[in-house]
């Protein structure tokens, strides 16, 4: 299977043409076979990962063209790393398929969504099987292009319409990034493939700073990709798409693309000088990762909650790789995207149901939701790392990691991991404690009867008695807490940590088990917890009088600390200036070149019309005139 | 001792200053009294190298007197013209004398 | 200074004075008898060049009937009036420096030649030149008189009154 795990992509890109072109005929107006072709990728996947963990490996290449003397050479890749991330992406976008056709029922543009649905998953496998920068460049172009068409899904929304911009181009900055230093790579090694150009590293051949310097450009691109600041304004935004958007690509598996390339170029990071690279690959992370932790803390749409938590959790990643846990961060992004695509999925649920965004109109969903709220409840346990489950496991390995390389890194970690609680609980007690505060009904209802009552609660009239959402969206969910609940034994120490002797670098150890770090983490956590069960629920330290006592911070968090403000100010002012010099340009210069070829071609003819007046005695001048010059310049050659 | 040269030089000078009358005057009488000046300047060069030049023939006062000749008609017609001008015009400024110009 | 250089100049200065009169006087009547010296001076310098004939028939031609012609014109038309009109068009400036450079260069082209100059003396009577018209420059006089004789038709017909 490994020879030809190429194919695995072509799987769900096969869909993607069938449903674009004939999808309304197609059973289930295209979603089946768009099911059909992810489910079928994912079995694939997880034959692949079966084979690899026997010990099969693949990493054929293909010349592609001949350029004078050099060869371009394409091909794919399959190790350890790849058939992880195969299997992870495989899985869990089959169940989001399947929750999306009980999620988009009756939207009008149906089976678009399954066409686009499928073209994403095609890229996301095509990105995870690349072996050269060509692959994987060309991978995140169309990943961020399905990005924008799946934000901007609901295009008649004007604030998705920009949403979806915002995003193409805020990755556009990094992909640029990320071209300028696969190009300087190109330059010193002659060749894209990652084997490569590792190889010419570890030879010595390209080293220092201008390796250093290649690093940080590649990482250029994850950031962009991977929402961390500074490119990280277009994550919140990007929460205007549909919920299934939301969890695919903004949780799961989009934004991991970012963590993904910076593990599969680690030797780029890892041979820079004195892990310079790393450093800052690691600082990034363990700042992006409080960053986006305070702002979780303010939001009251649920969607963007998580988005800031997205974002927080994906700097974890970055600050696992950064302080050489490898295993680690990869380990967190494998979880991450189980029980992430998991509190996607149920917010979701609870959207459709009380039709509303709006966390402060929420309330008392425990009762009239079960399944969904045990759910949302598992994943949210498995995010703030309450043992044991799955986030336990994979966040304490970076916290370790980082204890040993950077106490400072740990101290980011760990504020991160308070408030991370804080944050998640402040959901749980505000969306599903307490009383309903919403416009529908309270009332406590059956299991879900379908698509209809969900498409009248949303559509905001009053609405019938509030319920759980249909099966077809319920079982996913069920699914992927499953995941959520059992998937960290596998990064566990206790049994071995199997999946450290799987995916890991060559070169990079585990660090020691410390059993007080562990106790500190599970501590403050737990500490996060509490405290959001003060302020929300049990109401011992009002939300109100924070908010005043902190109005400073508030605002500031409020405003997400002005940096999209600063952005705009600045490209704006930029832009006006370049738009105003262009203009300028073309006004003085062009059209300035123009008309004075105009005005010459006019004075020329004022002065030549002396030459014909109609009067013979300039005739008579100008033929003396003639005679005088004609004699000058024979004598004077 | 006078030599060609000096002749030469005058009827260089005589001839510009012909020149400069016809060039530059507005009155028709004064074109033809300018063009009379050029060919007295003309006569002056025959006859100054017929006699340094060619004294052996007298080539050059022959064509001096036949000059005189022509340019006797040439200006009886020329003021002929100019009073016709004059008849139907009523000018005899040439820069005036426009009727053919677009 | 010989006599003939003295001669020489006197005659220059007359007749190049008189003609800067008749191209610059804003009076055309000025002009026009200004000429009368300009030919006196040709007319002597004709006899310092030997050729007395020539300078009898200049006076006889050019000092008499030319210039009593371009009075009659001139006080047949409007210049007689002595009213100031501007005589000089607008191109004065080019013209005279095109006459400038004019002079300049036919004085250039006199001055360098070398001019080869004769050993004899120049002699000869009136009869010598008639002898010549009817002789050898036969075709030459029988063709002026033809051309004289066009002239006068043609100057007749050209200024007679349209009745």
């Amino acid at each position: 299977m490994t020879q030809i795990a190429w194919i695995i992509p072509l799987l769900p890109l096969a869909a993607f043409v069938l449903v674009i072109f004939w999808g309304e005929r197609l059973p289930g107006r295209g979603a089946f076979v768009s099911i059909a072709g992810i489910v079928l990728a994912a079995l694939a996947g997880l034959a692949v990962l079966g084979d690899v963990l026997g010990g099969a490996h693949a990493d054929p290449t293909y010349t592609w063209a001949v350029v004078g003397r050099r060869l371009l050479t394409v091909g794919f890749v399959v190790d350890p790393l790849s058939a992880v991330m195969l299997a992870m992406v495989g899985v869990v976008a089959s169940l989001i398929t399947i929750y999306s056709v009980g999620y988009m029922a009756g939207d009008a543009r149906y089976t678009r969504f399954f066409a686009y649905f499928s073209l994403f998953q095609f890229s996301m496998l095509f990105l995870v099987l690349a072996d050269n920068f060509l692959f994987m460049y060309m991978a995140f172009e169309l990943v961020g292009l399905c990005s924008y068409l799946l934000i901007g899904f609901w295009f008649e929304r004007p604030k998705a319409a920009r949403a979806a911009l915002k995003a193409f181009i805020t990755t556009r900055v990094g992909d640029f990034s990320m071209m300028i230093g696969l190009l300087l790579l190109y330059l010193h090694v002659g060749s894209l493939r990652f084997t490569d150009i590792f190889r010419a590293i570890e030879l010595g051949g390209f080293g220092g700073p201008m390796l250093t310097t290649a690093a940080l450009l590649v990482l250029g691109g994850a950031i962009g990709k991977s929402a961390q600041i500074p490119l990280h304004v277009w994550l919140p935004d990007a929460m205007e798409g549909p919920t299934p958007v939301s969890a695919l690509i903004h949780a799961a598996t989009m934004v991991a693309a970012g963590v993904y390339l910076v593990a599969r170029t680690y030797p780029l990071f890892f041979l820079s000088q004195s892990h310079e690279a790393l450093t800052v690959v690691a600082y990034i992370g363990g700042i992006t990762a409080l960053f986006a932790a305070t702002l979780g803390l303010v939001e009251d749409d649920i969607k963007r909650v998580l988005a800031y938590s997205t974002m927080s959790q994906l700097g974890y990643m970055m600050l696992g790789l950064g302080v050489l846990g490898y295993s680690a961060g990869m380990f967190h992004l494998i979880t991450h995207a189980f029980f992430k695509a998991l509190l996607f999925l149920a917010a979701g649920s609870v959207i459709t149901a009380v039709a509303t965004n709006d966390m402060k109109q929420m309330g008392g969903l425990a009762r009239i939701m079960p399944v969904t709220f045990w759910t949302f409840l598992a994943g949210t346990l498995a995010l703030t790392g309450i043992p044991p489950f799955a986030g336990f496991f994979s966040k304490d390995a970076i916290l370790l990691a980082a204890w040993t390389q950077d106490k400072l890194l740990w101290a980011l970690g760990a504020c991160g991991v308070f408030l991370t609680s804080l944050y998640m609980g402040r959901v749980i007690w505000y969306a599903f404690a307490g009383q309903y505060r919403g416009a529908g009904a309270a009332q406590p209802g059956g299991p879900g009867t379908g698509a209809p009552a969900a498409h009248a609660a949303r559509s905001g009239h009053d609405a019938p008695a509030l319920h759980e959402s249909p099966a077809i969206m319920t079982t996913p969910l069920v699914i992927l807490a499953v995941f959520a609940v059992f998937l960290g034994w596998l990064g566990s120490e206790t049994i071995g940590n199997p999946f450290a002797r799987f995916v890991h670098f060559p070169g990079v150890e585990a660090p020691p088990q410390n059993l007080w770090l562990l106790l500190v983490s599970i501590l403050i956590a737990v500490a996060g917890w509490v405290a959001a069960g003060a302020v929300y629920l049990w109401r011992i330290v009002p939300s109100d009088s924070l908010r005043r006592s902190f109005g400073p911070v508030y605002t500031l968090l409020l405003h997400k600390y002005y940096i999209d403000d600063l952005y705009a100010w600045v490209f704006l002012r930029l832009g006006a200036v370049v738009v105003w010099l262009a203009g300028a340009f073309d006004q003085y210069v062009v059209d300035g070149l123009v008309n004075l070829t105009g005005w010459l071609s006019r004075q020329l003819g004022l002065g030549l019309r002396y030459l014909q007046t109609g009067r013979e005695e300039t005739y008579l001048l100008l033929v003396f005139l003639g005679v005088v010059i004609i004699v000058l310049v024979r004598l004077a050659w | 001792m006078v030599t060609l040269t000096h002749y030469l030089v005058l009827s260089a000078i005589l001839f510009a200053l012909g020149l400069f009358a016809v060039v530059t005057r507005r009155n028709g009488v004064a074109i033809l009294m300018g063009i009379e000046l050029m060919l007295n300047a003309a006569n002056v060069n025959l006859v100054a190298f017929n006699k340094f030049t060619a004294p052996q023939a007298l080539q050059g006062q022959i064509f001096a007197l036949i000059v005189i000749t022509l340019a006797a008609c040439e200006a009886a017609v020329g003021l002929a013209l100019v009073l016709a001008a004059y008849r139907s015009l009523e000018t005899i400024y040439v820069d005036q004398i426009n009727l053919m110009k677009w | 200074m010989s006599g003939e250089a003295l001669a020489f100049w006197v005659l220059a200065v007359i007749t190049l004075g008189s003609g800067v009169v008749v191209v610059t006087s804003h009076n055309i009547v000025h002009s026009a008898v200004a000429l009368v010296p300009a030919f006196l001076g040709v007319t002597g310098l004709y006899v310092l060049l030997n050729a007395e004939f020539v300078a009898v028939i200049q006076v006889l031609i050019y000092a008499g009937a030319i210039t009593v012609l371009i009075l009659f014109v001139i006080m047949l038309t409007e210049g007689g009036t002595g009213l100031r009109v501007p005589q000089r068009n607008e191109q004065g400036a080019v013209g005279a420096a095109v006459a400038l450079a004019m002079a300049a260069l036919l004085s250039t082209v006199a001055l360098r030649a070398t001019w080869g100059i004769g050993t004899r003396t120049l002699v000869y009577t009136p009869g010598d030149i008639g002898q010549s018209f009817l002789g050898p420059n036969l075709l030459v006089f029988e063709g002026t008189s033809i051309v004289l004789l066009v002239s006068l038709i043609g100057a007749i017909i050209i200024a007679r009154k349209e009745d």
